[in-house]
């Protein structure tokens, strides 16, 4: 399979790459972070060559203002998560970033224990951490939240769009979670064979063929029951529950964790001033 | 009374090859389990021949390459003033050469071992190879260390060829215990030779049943 990828990222965006695994998304990545060298082509991130095959220049990775989050985190089992941290800092750096990012990702508590005592998601979030310290131009996440339970999951997702806002730096995310791309992206580049297929806001790609909907929401099917002849399905929208009643043919095709798209187009909606 | 100086010559034979066989052999290592380059099979071929060839070869070419009758040796002698025939510096290089797989070898497996993303990680956070080798790939690798140092101290102590062919049998100079207990077979003095043998028997068993607590996790503190 060739990777063949055309495509320029506005300063401050948080993009998503979606596809099949094997579809080329975390070369990308890598390319871009200079771990691997592309055949030819062009990078060039605010104003600065990283990678011009013309004029032979491929700048190392030590080169490139880059954060990167692995998918098996990558911490140093040999330092603590304060060490962890402080590795990241570059030789004239001020130290006082060390402790303002421990502040805002609440690691404190853990700042002296060592990788292999931390759970998933703690891990997660120290790798994340670490790779703000040198404060990155761009920043890279290969499935960052994939192997981390679903309430773990919500928080890191609502700490990086934190941190996204806070430090406006240039994501690149790498999902497979169609809520987790609605919640995060402000743009989705969908890839299959190495190719950039479509491209568009997470409503564009996922929704907008199937139904024009007034109203609509993107949820995850909690359970499936059968009341009489009705079949109910409890549906988690942000941390809401709704019931709605189904027809049978939909309800036997629906299982918990599916992600669904709850919407309406019948009815007028009330607004109701509140507070 | 039995004379010590072979097996102090031993000791110290076998600490200063250990000391820079480590030198040598973490960037060799390092860099046989990072690099893609086309001459890597042919390096680790030759790291690994002293595992196969009689310790008699290597004896040989050690001593004809540095006799000063030839090329090699004669220009040694003249720019350096290293004497490498039938003297301590000699062996010291024959051990080395003996005994680099045993140093290399386990380096090199324990780094590959780690995980690739472990080195990545730091390139990207802009540290050089050297910071990554020594902060991040080393500390975690620490029984493979132990390991590659207490096997090419242990097998130090058990060489006997190329010291023989290289060192020959000059007291306080190259006659180590090995070479010191044939020696005193020969003289058929099996008393002495007995307590030489059983000094090294005891303490190689000693330096490796140390590396197999290590690495079998019954000395915690390594793991």
């Amino acid at each position: 399979m060739s990777l063949d990828v055309e495509c320029s990222i506005r300063p401050g965006q948080l993009i998503t790459l979606y596809g099949e695994s094997g579809a080329g998304k975390t070369s990308i990545l890598r390319m871009l972070a200079g771990l691997m060298k592309p055949d030819g082509g062009k990078i060039e991130v605010s104003g600065e060559l990283w990678y011009n095959s013309q004029i032979n220049l491929f700048k190392k990775p030590q080169g490139r203002s880059t954060g990167y989050v692995f998918q098996d985190y990558a911490l140093f089992p040999n330092m603590t998560v304060r060490k962890n941290l402080e590795y990241a800092l570059s030789a004239r750096q001020n130290r006082n970033i060390i402790d303002e990012l421990i502040e805002i990702s609440g690691l404190g508590d853990l700042q002296h224990r060592k990788p292999d005592t931390l759970s998933g998601g703690q891990k997660q979030r120290v790798a994340l951490t670490r790779s703000l310290v040198k404060k990155p131009k761009l920043l890279m996440l290969d499935e960052p939240l994939s192997a981390i339970d679903h309430k773990m999951r919500i928080r890191l997702q609502d700490y990086i769009l934190k941190v996204h806002k806070q430090y406006n730096l240039t994501i690149i995310l790498i999902s497979h979670d169609v809520s987790e791309i609605f919640k995060m992206s402000d743009e989705i580049y969908f890839i299959k064979h190495g190719k950039i297929i479509q491209k568009g806001s997470p409503l564009e790609l996922f929704s907008k063929k199937h139904i024009r909907g007034k109203f609509q929401f993107i949820g995850e099917v909690v359970e499936i029951s059968k009341e009489d002849v009705v079949f109910i399905v409890s549906i988690l929208v942000d941390n809401q529950l709704i019931k709605v009643v189904i027809d049978k043919e939909i309800a036997e095709d629906l299982r918990p964790y599916d992600k669904v798209l709850v919407a309406s187009k019948a009815f007028n909606p009330m607004v109701q001033k509140i507070g | 009374m039995m004379d010590w100086s072979p097996l102090i010559l031993t000791f110290k034979l076998a600490i200063i090859t250990t000391i820079i066989l480590f030198l040598i052999s973490v960037p060799l290592a390092f860099w046989l389990a990072s690099t893609s380059s086309r001459s890597k099979p042919i390096i680790e071929t030759l790291v690994s021949m002293p595992l196969v060839l009689p310790p008699t070869v290597i004896g040989f070419y050690l001593l004809v390459a540095f006799s000063p009758s030839y090329a090699i040796g004669s220009f040694l002698e003249r720019t350096m003033g290293f004497h490498l025939v039938f003297s301590f510096e000699g062996i010291v290089l024959g051990s080395i050469i003996y005994s680099l797989p045993f140093m290399v070898h386990p380096i090199q497996s324990g780094i590959s071992n780690l995980p690739k993303s472990l080195s990545e990680a730091s390139f990207v956070l802009g540290k050089s190879r050297w910071t990554t080798l020594i902060m991040v790939l080393l500390p975690n690798i620490k029984t493979s260390i132990v390991t590659g140092i207490v096997l090419a101290f242990a097998h130090t102590i058990g060489e006997f060829g190329v010291i023989l062919m290289i060192g020959g049998n000059i007291p306080d100079e190259t006659r180590v215990a090995s070479i010191a207990i044939y020696d005193q077979v020969e003289a058929l003095n099996y008393d002495t030779a007995n307590q030489y043998s059983l000094f090294l028997f005891i303490v190689t068993f000693v330096i490796l049943l140390t590396v197999f607590l290590i690495n079998g996790g019954y000395i915690k503190h390594w793991r």
